[in-house]
Order: structure tokens, then C-alpha cells, then sequence
């Protein structure tokens, strides 16, 4: 009677967990449980990677003149943090535009990136057509140019169709990236079922009801994944919108320029502008870190 | 009557064939043109805001051309000779390479690293590794803003650390290396992190027999480490480097954003390629024709040590054709556990 549940533990519920402690055991290598060591080092790289952040919040929550006298700053955030912050909003830099600009041409951005690049995605991954190939080593080949350097003529056609100061000339260009497209093709390719995609056809959907019915809600996790990246890309992007937009009508991160460069010498103010403009990424990434980290590493196993 | 009840029956006959023709000719097109159509967002996308100005770039570049007044004389190839026969220039290149090199040979050697101590068996994995990738939600500009004050010459943190335990301040903002270092720092900083993980995904992806083989041989750990784990990431230590070297020469947010003025120091020892193409084309020169061959030599630069990094991709694949094989066989297990 004892001798039973042993041997039911080789084969029936709870084999498979039993047998993984019974490999888990014997294994030296990677599966073993690390020590104290390993978090010590763990906790140093979360203090570096971390400290930066919080040494915002210690300048923005002081006083220009303590940020002087005290190179090192007091270990627990001072008492400005939201004097800085109306300074900020009360300073000849606008913010609140800022905001705006930025969260528009994120989430416009997101949302075009995600539909042309899985529209795309699911044609190459799923469908047939003459060129299919070369033309998709054309766009992996358009992910190692350094787009960047069109910018004077971009500069120059902005001008001309009088985009230039206006955020839709930021938008337009990142609209879709290859790196959606190709992005999109890897995880279609396996993610969705050719019978699927039959079965719909032979009910008679078009091509289109079946990419919206069928394929779109396939794409949905690596769709949120893509729309995360392209959120923060645009959000932290510097170069081309301080080039077209011009101080008047900033994103974020040119508001933080002109901040460095009106006040230079008011580092708490600059700091202030620092913490409010990074602060909803941090939102962001406190809710969605997850994904963004199992993002990318699926893409580094594919890519 | 008599002229009406023939037709009857024959055009009924006509249209239901008709119609199913109509409809299996919608058909076909709908399935031969679709594809095209679905992908055409990016290519019209790409054609004009990405193919077109690197096209342009060249034209621009062969002419006297003003931001303001706009196109003026055909120079031929003098903006070239222009641009390198001017020492900003090769500052510029010089402080870049320095750069690059300060920020991604460390940055990929401590990624590799952290990433082997992330992938031990860890509890709350999720945590470790969310905290290791939280700097890069922080925008360059603003690592750039935070590192400058910390870098701080007179008043920043790491200078008053340095004279606290009795060492020399360094004049960060004046010499060059110091400043390449501080600005190399950012870049770690932000990228070392997202590197680990990618790291961490590929050493995941490494079979286990092999290192259950090596262990049976007597392989310490550090053995296993040298012998199987960095072999095993060829393939991902290229991506990393080809995909760092494209985002790397082009620098810009950070060694701007390094001091208040962004004109890359006194004397430019931080000055970039990217910012001194910023200089040329929106400084106080206006001359996009330089601006614009500055670009292509850039380009030129990044398209040749890209070649190279082909080339010896292909040659590591080449030699090792079982090693290739495997990691092939690798990702497509991968694949489907997903």
C-alpha cells in the first residue's frame, strides 16, 4: 500500500514536477539555486541603474544654492519639490505643449506603426506573391541604414510643403518603422495557423475582413510589444524634432534642452523639468516593464 | 409577349454564370493585389522619408546651398574637400570613434556578464531583470542632463566623492578622454541593460546537454562559461555589435546635452560627427551642402565597418558550418515553445 504513491509519482500527476526536483537535485549547472553572492551583486547593479533617477528627484527637490555648496546631496529628497515644479510651470518654457506634443506623436505613432507593420507583417509572413523574398530582405536591409543621415533633404521637403515648426512633420516619417515589418513577419509566421486563415476564406471573407478577423487579433501580444517600443522611441527621440520643430512648439525632451539652456545656473529648476518629463515613462514602465522585458528577448532569440 | 418570353430563360442563364464570374474576377484580384497593397504603407513610407533624402543627400552636397537662400552654385566636390580638409572634422571623427569604442566594448562585456548572473536561477527574475532595463526609459537627453551635473567639473557628485577619499578631482568638462569617458557612461548607462537581456535570452536558448556534457568532462563553471556560453553567442554578440555600431557613430543627444552651451566643449574635444553636422548645416555656417557631405561621409564610414563586420561574420560561418547548424536548429525550438 505504501509503495504505491511512489510509483505513482513516475507516472500521473505531479510526474512531471517530481521528476524536474529529481533533475533539479542531481544538476550542478543551471538550474541550481544561487547564493547570497549573486543577490549582493544583483542589488549593487539596481543601485547604479536606479541612483541616477533618484538623484534627479534629490536636485529637483533642493535649492539652487544647497546644489552648490553640497556637491554630495542630503540622502532624503528635500523639501522644493513642488515649489520647482510651478517654477517650471510658470517659467518661459512651455511644458504643458511639451506634454501635449509629445504624448500626441507617441500614441499617433504607436497606433500606425502597429497597423501598417502587422498589415505588412501578415503579408509577408502569410500570403504569396511574386517578390515576396527579395523584397523582404529589402526591408531587413532598410533596418541597417542610418536613416539619420537624410536629414538636410528631409529638412529641405519639410520646409517646402510647409511641415516645418509642426508635429506632424515628426510623425510622418515614423509612421512605420522596418523594424515593425520585420518584427511583425517573425512572430506571424509562427503565431498563426495557415488552416485558420483558409477557413476564413472559404466562408467567403475578402482579404481584408480576414487580416482584421483573423490575423489582427493573432498579432495582438507582439502588436502591444511593438506599440510599447514605438511609444518610448518616440517619446525619448531628440535629433529630428529639435531640427524641424524649433523652440516655439517643443517635445519633451526639447523642453529639457531649453531648460538647460535658459537656466543653466538653477539646477533644481532643470531638474524639476527633468523628473516631470520622465516621470510617465516610469509610469509606463512600472505597469508594462514585463512586457517591454519579454519583448526583448523574444526578439533576440529571433533576430 | 413573344418578344419577351425568349430572352427569359437564356438571360437567366447568362447572368448567374456572369455574376460568379464578376465576383471570382473581384476575387482574384483581391488576392493577387492585397499583398502588395498591405505592404505598400512601407515601402511609399520609406521611399519618401527615408530612400529619397539619402538619395538627395549626394545631390545636395554637390552644391552651394544655403539653409536660408537655398540652392545656389554647382561646387562640385568642393564641400568634401572642404569638410576634410578642415580639422573639426576629423575631431569630430576622432571623438566619436572614442566614444564608440569607450562605450561599447565595456557596455558589452559587462552585459555579458550580468547577463550570466541573471540567468541563474533566481527568485523574483521578472524584478532583477525590470530593474536592470529601467534606465532605458529615461530619454538621452535627460541622461545627458543628469550625467553632465554628476560629471560636474566644480560642483558634481562624483568629483566631491573623489576628493573625499582623497584623490584628485578630474576636470571632466575640459580634458578630452575625461569628458569621452563621461559621455561613454551615459551611453552604458541607458544601453547595458537592454544588451544584458538580449544576452539572457540567447544563453537561455543554449541546449542544456552541452553544459550537462561538460560537467560529466569536469568542467568548473568558469570552464563552462568560456567554452560553451560565449561560443554559443556568436551570433548574438554580432547582432549586438553591428546593430551598436550603427546607433553608436551617429551619437549626438548625449555629448549635446553634456554641457549647457551643446557645442561639444571649448576646444570640441567632445564634438561629434552628427553635432558637427549640426554645426555645419544650423550653426552659424547654414551650409547644407557641407552638412550634407559631411552625412554621406558618415554613411560611407558606417556602410565599411558594417562590410567588415559582414565579413567576418560570414567567415566565422563559414568555418564553423556545424555551429551554424545548430544554433539554427536552436532558435527553431525556441520558436515553438513560445
Amino acid at each position: 500500500m505504501s509503495s504505491i504513491p511512489v510509483i505513482a509519482q513516475t507516472a500521473g500527476k505531479g510526474a512531471a514536477r517530481s521528476a524536474a526536483k529529481r533533475r533539479k537535485a542531481k544538476l550542478a549547472g543551471p538550474d541550481r539555486r544561487p547564493g547570497w553572492v549573486t543577490y549582493v551583486i544583483l542589488v549593487i547593479v539596481l543601485l547604479i541603474s536606479a541612483y541616477p533617477l533618484y538623484y534627479v528627484i534629490q536636485l529637483a527637490s533642493s535649492d539652487s544654492l544647497t546644489i552648490v555648496r553640497n556637491p554630495i546631496p542630503g540622502l532624503l529628497p528635500q523639501g522644493n519639490l513642488f515649489t520647482n515644479f510651478s517654477r517650471v510651470f510658470d517659467s518661459n518654457i512651455p511644458l504643458v505643449k511639451g506634454f501635449i506634443n509629445s504624448l500626441t506623436i507617441a500614441v499617433v505613432q504607436s497606433i500606425t506603426v502597429v497597423i501598417f507593420s502587422t498589415l505588412a507583417g501578415y503579408s509577408f509572413a502569410k500570403l504569396r506573391f511574386r517578390g515576396r523574398g527579395p523584397l523582404l530582405v529589402f526591408v531587413i536591409a532598410t533596418m541597417a541604414i542610418p536613416s539619420q543621415l537624410g536629414i538636410v533633404p528631409l529638412f529641405i521637403v519639410m520646409s517646402e510643403i510647409g511641415w516645418s515648426g509642426k508635429i506632424i512633420a515628426v510623425i510622418v516619417p515614423g509612421m512605420v518603422t522596418a523594424f515593425g515589418v520585420f518584427w511583425m513577419t517573425q512572430y506571424l509566421e509562427g503565431a498563426l495557423p495557415y488552416e485558420l486563415i483558409e477557413a476564413a476564406r472559404v466562408d467567403g471573407a475578402s482579404m481584408i475582413r480576414t487580416f482584421w478577423h483573423i490575423a489582427m487579433p493573432a498579432a495582438r501580444p507582439a502588436a502591444a510589444m511593438l506599440a510599447l517600443f514605438t511609444f518610448i522611441g518616440s517619446w525619448t527621440a531628440f535629433f529630428w524634432p529639435f531640427i524641424i520643430l524649433g523652440s516655439k512648439n517643443p517635445t519633451l525632451p526639447m523642453v529639457m534642452q531649453l531648460l538647460n539652456s535658459n537656466y543653466f545656473t538653477d539646477f533644481s529648476l532643470v531638474m524639476a523639468g527633468v523628473l516631470l518629463s520622465t516621470l510617465p515613462l516610469v509610469v509606463v514602465f512600472a505597469f508594462a516593464g514585463r512586457h517591454l522585458v519579454a519583448g526583448i528577448m523574444a526578439g533576440a532569440v529571433k533576430g | 409577349m413573344a418578344v419577351l418570353s425568349p430572352p427569359k430563360p437564356s438571360s437567366d442563364e447568362d447572368r448567374i454564370p456572369r455574376r460568379i464570374a464578376f465576383s471570382q474576377k473581384v476575387g482574384r484580384w483581391d488576392v493577387k493585389l492585397s499583398p502588395y497593397l498591405y505592404i505598400s504603407p512601407f515601402f511609399i513610407l520609406f521611399a519618401i522619408t527615408g530612400l529619397f533624402p539619402l538619395i538627395y543627400t549626394g545631390y545636395v552636397s554637390l552644391f552651394d546651398w544655403h539653409l536660408i537662400a537655398g540652392k545656389r552654385a554647382f561646387v562640385g566636390f568642393d564641400n568634401f574637400d572642404a569638410v576634410l580638409h578642415s580639422p573639426s572634422f576629423w575631431k569630430a571623427l576622432r571623438n566619436t570613434f572614442s566614444i564608440f569604442l569607450l562605450s561599447s566594448v565595456p557596455q558589452v562585456v559587462m552585459a555579458i556578464i550580468l547577463a550570466a548572473v541573471l540567468s541563474a536561477n533566481l527568485r523574483a527574475k521578472t524584478f532583477w531583470r525590470m530593474g536592470v532595463l529601467l534606465p532605458y526609459v529615461v530619454a538621452p537627453v535627460a541622461v545627458g542632463l543628469i550625467f553632465g551635473k554628476l560629471f560636474a567639473d566644480e560642483s558634481g557628485l562624483i568629483n566631491a566623492v573623489l576628493t573625499h577619499i582623497g584623490l584628485d578631482p578630474v576636470r571632466w568638462h575640459v580634458d578630452i578622454l575625461p569628458s569621452h569617458f563621461a559621455i561613454s557612461t551615459m551611453v552604458n548607462f541607458r544601453w547595458t541593460g537592454y544588451n544584458t537581456l538580449i544576452f539572457l535570452a540567447a544563453m537561455q536558448a543554449i541546449p542544456r546537454d552541452l553544459y550537462e556534457a561538460a560537467i560529466l568532462d569536469g568542467a568548473g563553471r568558469l570552464r563552462q562559461f568560456f567554452s560553451i556560453t560565449i561560443p554559443q553567442l556568436r551570433p548574438t554578440l554580432i547582432f549586438v555589435i553591428i546593430t551598436s555600431t550603427i546607433g553608436g557613430l551617429q551619437i549626438f543627444d548625449e555629448p549635446r546635452m553634456f554641457s549647457s552651451g551643446g557645442d561639444g566643449g571649448a576646444s570640441r574635444q567632445w564634438m561629434t560627427v552628427t553635432m558637427y553636422l549640426y554645426e555645419l548645416g544650423w550653426g552659424n555656417q547654414k551650409s547644407f551642402g557641407r552638412a550634407s557631405a559631411v552625412a554621406l561621409l558618415l554613411f560611407l564610414i558606417i556602410v565599411i565597418i558594417g562590410l567588415i563586420n559582414f565579413l567576418i561574420t560570414t567567415r566565422i560561418a563559414t568555418s564553423g558550418d556545424i555551429k551554424v547548424k545548430k544554433s539554427k536548429s536552436r532558435n527553431s525550438n525556441n520558436r515553438r515553445t513560445r
